[in-house]
């Protein structure tokens, strides 16, 4: 029986965590992840979860025990933020090397600096080659549900690899939304028990973890982690299916919104996808077919499924919550385009940098951005195809 | 020795075969060979204590002989051997001599 | 109280650190991970931080450890450990596992005095149970003997060598092991390989105390050193009789020494025996002989005094 809470994303996410009940979870705060692990914590006080806490010095540490304890062989989290996320930068690498399936809640924040403690998505796009799963949440629910998950597409057996789950900083994890929680017992029996692969703790089988790897076979490993990226996907449905039958929601690669008989579309992560929405229902009240599509997978990345997806629009833009410097387009831009590619015909793609710092992203913006394909799939001329969009010029 | 393909690798480049290093010998390391004096031996085991490369066989609390498969010469055990009457059991000679 | 136990009976057991490995001729690391792991009763799970004892041991399909074993990264061995030490907690608390497990982590100088640091002090704040092992060779040997904040003064390395207008190393040491101490961990000790009873008996002590433990162990190295390959027990025998590694402990905020040296050495014997000396004996860098020998002696008084303090006051 579904329980309907008023509650914030960090509420949301913790609750799940509480329901998933790991076997050890690192802490250390950062704003705005910090009221997750607060919440977390106070449940390890309370004794209504069986997880060990490792308050840890920093997130490098955090990171780096989670190794430790995930190669132990056990159910292992941590959440994090922008600076924290930037500080265990190098140990990502190592979780995912190891096939080490820790999930980690990442509650999106702008990268320093300057300094910004607000919402945006250069942290969680910076890990994007990290070899981690990327699952991204538009609001409370998605975050709970994706928390949830993330357990069953990481610890699957064909995958072993860790997963981080993305919500917008302050907009969604500060804000109470009207959300839907599972019982206890259906996340637990969902998430079944771990299954271990090499267990450091099974010291009748030693192992070692973590060896040397010369020029003659770092290339088969990566490649063998390569080809486990290629299952991601089937995974990630298969899972959305059962999360189907037992909540009621559904889930995909990405969500379409009105994309079918699209002419124009935005590409969009995150909240702000949730804002765009309504701007689309407004543009097809007036005739218009707009449509948006929301990434859900982002690592790795379902390129065939993006372009067959945007294919037969005729123009799309991509608004990207952080920049990639170098003269180069936004993350999510590059991989759009990169969907894309093979198509003889394809749409025209532009892209505006939005939101960074915490900036609000308006309604106006995304009537600008759909004005603005209007023209160029009427004219097919582009003036600018990247800007930043919603700053004082 | 055949190189495994990508699909042959441990997942994670766990090594799950523990102690696969004596696979490797190092004695072919050595330019010096320590030879072992048994009449000079006072069994106090110090040299198989103090091997960096676990040379020294031991069997039943008793010292025996050395293991050229993995020895390097490093010549530990010689220096550090106590001998009788001022004889040491171990002395280094040169390899292949 | 853990059973004094004698080379015979030592040499019994198996050794849980195999052949093959690919430490330099005479190198003191593997000599002071083959002895600790002999020390110990229980099964033991351990980390070690990147460096040479970590690539030389665990290389492509090789691996010399015959016990379950982590290497992550540099600078986190002991949070490592305290992740695997965290979850054999939660298993156990769950009925999952039964066995009594030690955690000992291994790190180079390098990755406790400097870079490691961080997280060894953390985990030591946390109280894991966990035995952590410093092998101190006194400098970053594996990348070519780079300076490390254990490398001794005056010492000659590849970012700090001794040139016509800086004579080597010019900062002092970091005492980590009384740092460590100052974590109010309940055991931090000093031992050397050539005193093997001494520092079997240590491991063997601390494996006995809940709790985080630390052991700071010299393991001299040839090849940085610039000394012969077989001297690596000599030397750190010497190190010890010159006082310039004193073999103590410290329990509970009580320091013991543990060995006192029948006749104290000068220091000068200890540099005479290594190249990363040898600039030292021109006459010009004299003075720095004498102020070694002088920060030596007064360290030494020091601990004295220490052992003495805590007799009183206990």
């Amino acid at each position: 029986m579904a329980k309907i809470v008023a509650i914030t994303g960090n509420e949301a996410v913790a609750n799940a965590l509480r329901q998933v009940n790991p076997d050890v979870c690192a802490a250390y705060p950062i704003t705005p992840q910090t009221d997750m692990m607060q919440r977390f914590s106070s449940f390890v006080s309370d004794g209504k979860v069986k997880t060990e806490l490792i308050l840890v010095e920093s997130e490098h540490s955090a990171m780096s025990s989670c190794v430790g304890a995930s190669a132990g062989g056990g159910r292992v989290i941590t959440a994090t933020s922008s600076q924290g996320l930037a500080l265990m930068w190098e140990i990502l690498y190592i979780a995912s090397g190891m096939r080490l399936p820790i999930v980690m809640p990442v509650v999106n924040r702008a990268l320093s600096a300057p300094l910004n403690i607000h919402g945006d998505h250069s942290d969680a796009m910076g890990a994007r080659d990290t070899g981690w799963i990327q699952l991204w949440s538009e609001n409370a629910q998605e975050a709970y549900d994706n928390t949830i998950q993330a357990f069953r597409i990481g610890e699957h057996m064909d995958i072993r690899l860790p997963v981080m789950v993305c919500l917008d900083g302050f907009i969604i994890s500060h804000s109470i939304e009207r959300i839907s929680c599972l019982e206890d017992e259906e996340v637990s029996e969902f998430v079944r028990d771990f299954s271990n692969l090499i267990p450091l703790l099974d010291i009748g089988r030693p192992v070692s973890y973590g060896p040397l790897i010369l020029p003659d076979y770092y290339m088969e490993f990566r490649r063998a982690q390569a080809e486990v990226s290629t299952k991601v996907s089937k995974v990630v449905l298969d899972v959305a299916e059962e999360y189907e039958r037992i909540s009621g929601r559904t889930y995909g690669l990405f969500e379409e919104y009105r994309l079918d008989d699209a002419e124009i579309g935005i590409v969009i992560l995150n909240s702000a996808a949730g804002t765009s929405k309504d701007v689309v229902d407004a543009f097809r009240e007036k005739g218009i077919r707009a449509g948006l599509l929301k990434p859900r997978l982002y690592r790795p990345f379902p390129y065939r499924e993006f372009g067959e997806a945007l294919r037969n629009l005729k123009a799309v833009c991509v608004l990207d919550r952080a920049d990639a410097f170098g003269g180069s387009f936004g993350p999510v831009y590059l991989d759009i385009a990169t969907s894309l590619y093979p198509y003889k015909e394809r749409p025209v793609l532009i892209n505006k940098i939005f939101g960074l710092g915490g900036r609000d992203y308006l309604p106006e913006h995304a009537e600008l951005v759909l004005n603005e394909l209007v023209e160029i799939a009427g004219k097919g001329t582009v003036k600018n195809y990247k800007e930043y969009v919603g700053v004082r010029e | 020795m055949k190189l495994r393909n990508w699909k042959e690798v441990t997942p994670g480049a766990v090594i799950t075969e523990a102690g696969s290093s004596v696979k490797f010998k190092t004695g072919s390391w050595r330019s010096f060979k320590p030879i072992w004096k048994e009449e000079n031996c006072i069994q106090c085991l110090f040299c198989w204590i103090y091997c960096p490369d676990m040379a020294v066989k031991v069997g039943d609390g008793k010292r025996e002989e050395f293991d050229y498969d993995y020895c390097k010469g490093c010549g530990i055990c010689a220096l550090e051997c106590p001998g009788k009457k001022g004889n040491k059991a171990i002395i280094m000679v040169e390899e292949g001599k | 109280m853990a059973k004094i136990i004698t080379l015979k009976e030592l040499s019994k057991r198996e050794i849980k650190f195999a052949p093959g490995h690919r430490l330099c001729s005479g190198c003191g690391a593997p000599i002071v991970v083959k002895m600790v792991l002999l020390a110990s009763d229980y099964p033991v799970i351990a980390s070690n931080s990147t460096g040479c004892l970590e690539v030389s041991s665990c290389i492509s399909d090789y691996t010399a450890w015959r016990i379950p074993w982590i290497h992550s990264a540099f600078e986190n061995a002991a949070a490592t450990i305290s992740g695997v030490e965290t979850m054999y907690r939660a298993l156990k608390k769950q009925g999952k596992i039964d066995k009594e497990i030690k955690f000992i982590a291994f790190g180079g100088d390098g990755g406790t005095y400097d870079i490691g640091f961080q997280s060894l002090s953390g985990a030591m704040e946390r109280w894991h149970d966990m035995l952590y092992i410093c092998y101190d060779n006194g400098a970053y040997m594996n990348t070519g003997i780079q300076r490390s904040s254990a490398t001794p003064f005056g010492a000659d390395t590849t970012t700090r060598p001794a040139g016509s207008v800086v004579p080597g190393k010019t900062e002092q040491r970091k005492n980590l092991t009384k740092i460590m101490a100052a974590h109010n961990i309940p055991y931090a000790a000093q031992a050397s390989p050539s005193h093997w009873a001494d520092l079997v008996r240590k491991v063997r002590k601390a494996l006995e105390i809940p709790g985080p433990k630390f052991m700071n162990i010299m393991a001299p190295c040839n090849r940085g050193w610039r000394s012969r390959t077989d001297e690596a027990i000599a030397l750190s025998r010497l190190a010890v009789d010159t006082c310039f590694w004193p073999l103590y402990e410290i329990e509970n905020g009580v320091t013991k020494i543990t060995f006192r040296p029948r006749e104290k050495k000068p220091i000068a014997d200890f540099l005479k025996t290594q190249g990363r000396f040898k600039h030292l004996f021109q006459p010009e860098n004299e003075i720095l002989i004498w102020k070694i020998q002088e920060t030596i002696d007064r360290e030494w008084e020091r601990l004295q005094k220490e052992e003495n303090l805590n007799k009183e006051i206990s």
